[in-house]
């Protein structure tokens, strides 16, 4: 791995773009490297990792040692693209990949446009939005924020602190802070109370696979040392310049409040699909992870001639299979690129699906007993949709009793929603799923926001100082 | 508040928050060191004026806006400090 300092560094043209250095990114750079092809990883953190391995490359032993093996196991994967011949910038928001196969990238306050032969986008995933009330105070994290702090700082919630919501993030990481001598004064567990009773049937599946002993241990880790408050229905983050107080409600009975200084949400991940949607990539809505998801190939290839995805930013699959999905992205680049023939891009590629298909067998257990509660996936009429723009639940649906059948790109000329500097990341999936409840249909006939590059703000001055080419001044001078 | 678990021995950096020195470590993000600053809030809802602060830390939510070195608007949680650099809030300010 070359790490470049600076923007200038890059190259104006690479066999393969990367954009996203986490665990399917680095293991496409590998993979897509090993046959000499030119390649560059763009990413916007400091180092490489991406969120599950941040900080790892630098983190102090007994920072490793508390955040456990989950971890840990990714400084394997770091070795091997760092002895790659793979560029690297790092600080590098990449806020366009277009049809053309040009990438958008700007570092340290300068843009600039490079051209690639293909892309991958391994931009990975972000946390779900959990839009209740009081969930813009400050003090209100998510837990993957959390984590983060504790990954990238050893730095961690002190005081009286309650982690609430679903998901395996929420039960890890809740270990990962006992260890660190920080307990949580509470756990409010939102997974509806019917949810494991439903998910029995992908049960053998679970049981079966690796993540099965590690789940069963965890979960009696954490709830031997923390209480834990099961089958929640309603959450409200309370207070005035900061969260102050955590209310909720189990069923009919009545509600209670925890005092606390940091309220931690979480409740599942969607793919990051921002570049791959903006780029115009076709997305399906996926019923089991409520999320969209990029339609692709065995491939990794998306509708777009030469720009695949590779990992979490497909659909949900955790790092293990994001690392192989990004090998096949990167097998597949060699390929088209001339490197290998179909057959042993196929040899190769077969006992990655094998593990592929093996890491799957326990992920249907987790989609279906970890998949939100439909009531903390939608807002109530108080509740702020678009955090934003300040759009409450009773805004959207009284737009939608008003003006019938409308969908979520109305929604930002009648209200401004979405069109904050969040660009809808923190609100696109509720806005799809209120609007589907409201008109009765499935989030798949509702569609998302239309998204446009830059997905990511830079400033007009960036723009500005882009070269510029013949074509470009005489579409806006008059000669 | 955030603190800092004893662990490792980062290099030391000294920022300037609203004016006021405070020691980082190198590989704190802005974000990490107005945590632990007890600056949970760092900006004001340009719609209400309610205060916001960090929230995802992963450059998603577009929450932790502050101003650095004299740039308004930028995401604090992807910024590594840097020594002698400013960091000034828009609630200090208002």
């Amino acid at each position: 791995m070359r790490q470049l300092s600076k923007i200038d560094d890059l190259k104006p043209v690479y066999d393969v773009a990367i954009v996203g250095a986490g665990p399917s990114g680095m293991a496409a750079a590998a993979a897509a490297a090993a046959y000499d092809l030119d390649v560059v990883v763009l990413d916007e953190n400091p180092d490489i990792g991406g969120q599950i391995y941040r900080g790892l490359r630098t983190a102090p032993l007994d920072r490793c040692r508390m955040l456990g093996p989950t971890y840990t196991t990714g400084h394997q994967l770091i070795r091997e693209f760092a002895r790659t011949q793979s560029d690297y910038l790092p600080g590098a928001v990449v806020w366009m990949a277009s049809p053309s196969l040009e990438l958008g990238v700007s570092a340290s306050g300068r843009s600039r446009v490079i051209r690639s032969r293909r892309i991958i986008l391994a931009t990975g995933a972000f946390e779900r939005p959990f839009p209740i009330p009081g969930w813009t105070l400050p003090g209100v994290l998510t837990v993957g924020a959390a984590q983060c702090l504790l990954k990238s700082s050893g730095v961690a919630p002190m005081g009286r602190f309650a982690l609430a919501g679903t998901g395996p993030l929420l039960w890890l990481f809740a270990s990962q802070i006992l260890s660190s001598g920080h307990a949580p004064v509470a756990i409010l567990d939102t997974t509806p109370r019917s949810r494991h009773l439903w998910a029995n049937a992908a049960l053998p599946g679970f049981v079966t696979s690796k993540y099965f002993p590690a789940a069963v241990k965890l979960i009696r880790h954490v709830s031997a040392k923390i209480p834990v408050i099961r089958g929640v229905t309603m959450l409200a983050a309370e207070g005035r310049a900061a969260v102050s107080r955590v209310t909720y409600r189990r069923g009919e009975r009545p509600s209670q409040s925890i005092d606390v200084d940091h309220l931690l949400l979480h409740q599942g991940v969607a793919p990051n699909a921002q570049l791959s949607i903006a780029a115009g990539c076709a997305i399906r809505w996926s019923e089991s992870q409520a999320c969209w998801h990029p339609g692709i190939d065995p491939w990794g290839e998306t509708s777009i001639e030469s720009i695949s995805i590779a990992g979490d930013g497909a659909g949900i699959l955790g790092a293990e299979s994001a690392s192989r999905s990004g090998r096949l992205c990167g097998l597949n680049a060699a390929c088209k690129l001339g490197r290998i023939d179909p057959l042993a891009r196929d040899r190769a590629a077969a006992p990655l699906r094998r593990e592929l298909a093996r890491f799957a067998r326990g992920r249907r257990y987790i989609d279906m007993a970890f998949l939100p509660d439909r009531a903390f996936r939608v807002a109530s009429a108080d509740t702020l949709v678009c955090r934003c723009e300040e759009i409450r639940g009773r805004q959207i649906t009284e737009l939608l009793d008003t003006h019938g059948a409308i969908g979520p790109n109305q929604l930002k000329s009648f209200l401004r929603c979405g069109m904050g500097p969040c660009q809808g990341r923190e609100c696109a999936l509720t806005v799809t799923e209120m609007i589907a409840a409201h008109r009765g249909v499935s989030p798949a006939a509702v569609g998302s926001y239309r998204l446009r590059f830059p997905i990511k703000p830079i400033t007009v001055a960036e723009f500005a100082s882009l070269p510029q080419e013949h074509a470009d001044l005489h579409a806006v001078v008059r000669m | 508040m955030f603190v800092r678990i004893a662990d490792g021995e980062g290099k030391r950096v000294v920022v300037l928050i609203d004016d006021a020195p405070f020691e980082g470590r190198q590989g704190d993000s802005v974000a990490t060191v107005l945590l632990l600053a007890g600056k949970v809030g760092c900006r004001r809802s340009f719609v209400s004026g309610e205060p916001r602060g960090p929230y995802c830390m992963m450059g998603v939510c577009f929450e932790c806006l502050v101003r650095v070195d004299g740039i308004d608007g930028l995401q604090a949680c992807m910024i590594p400090i840097r020594p002698k650099m400013r960091i000034e809030t828009s609630i200090a300010r208002a």
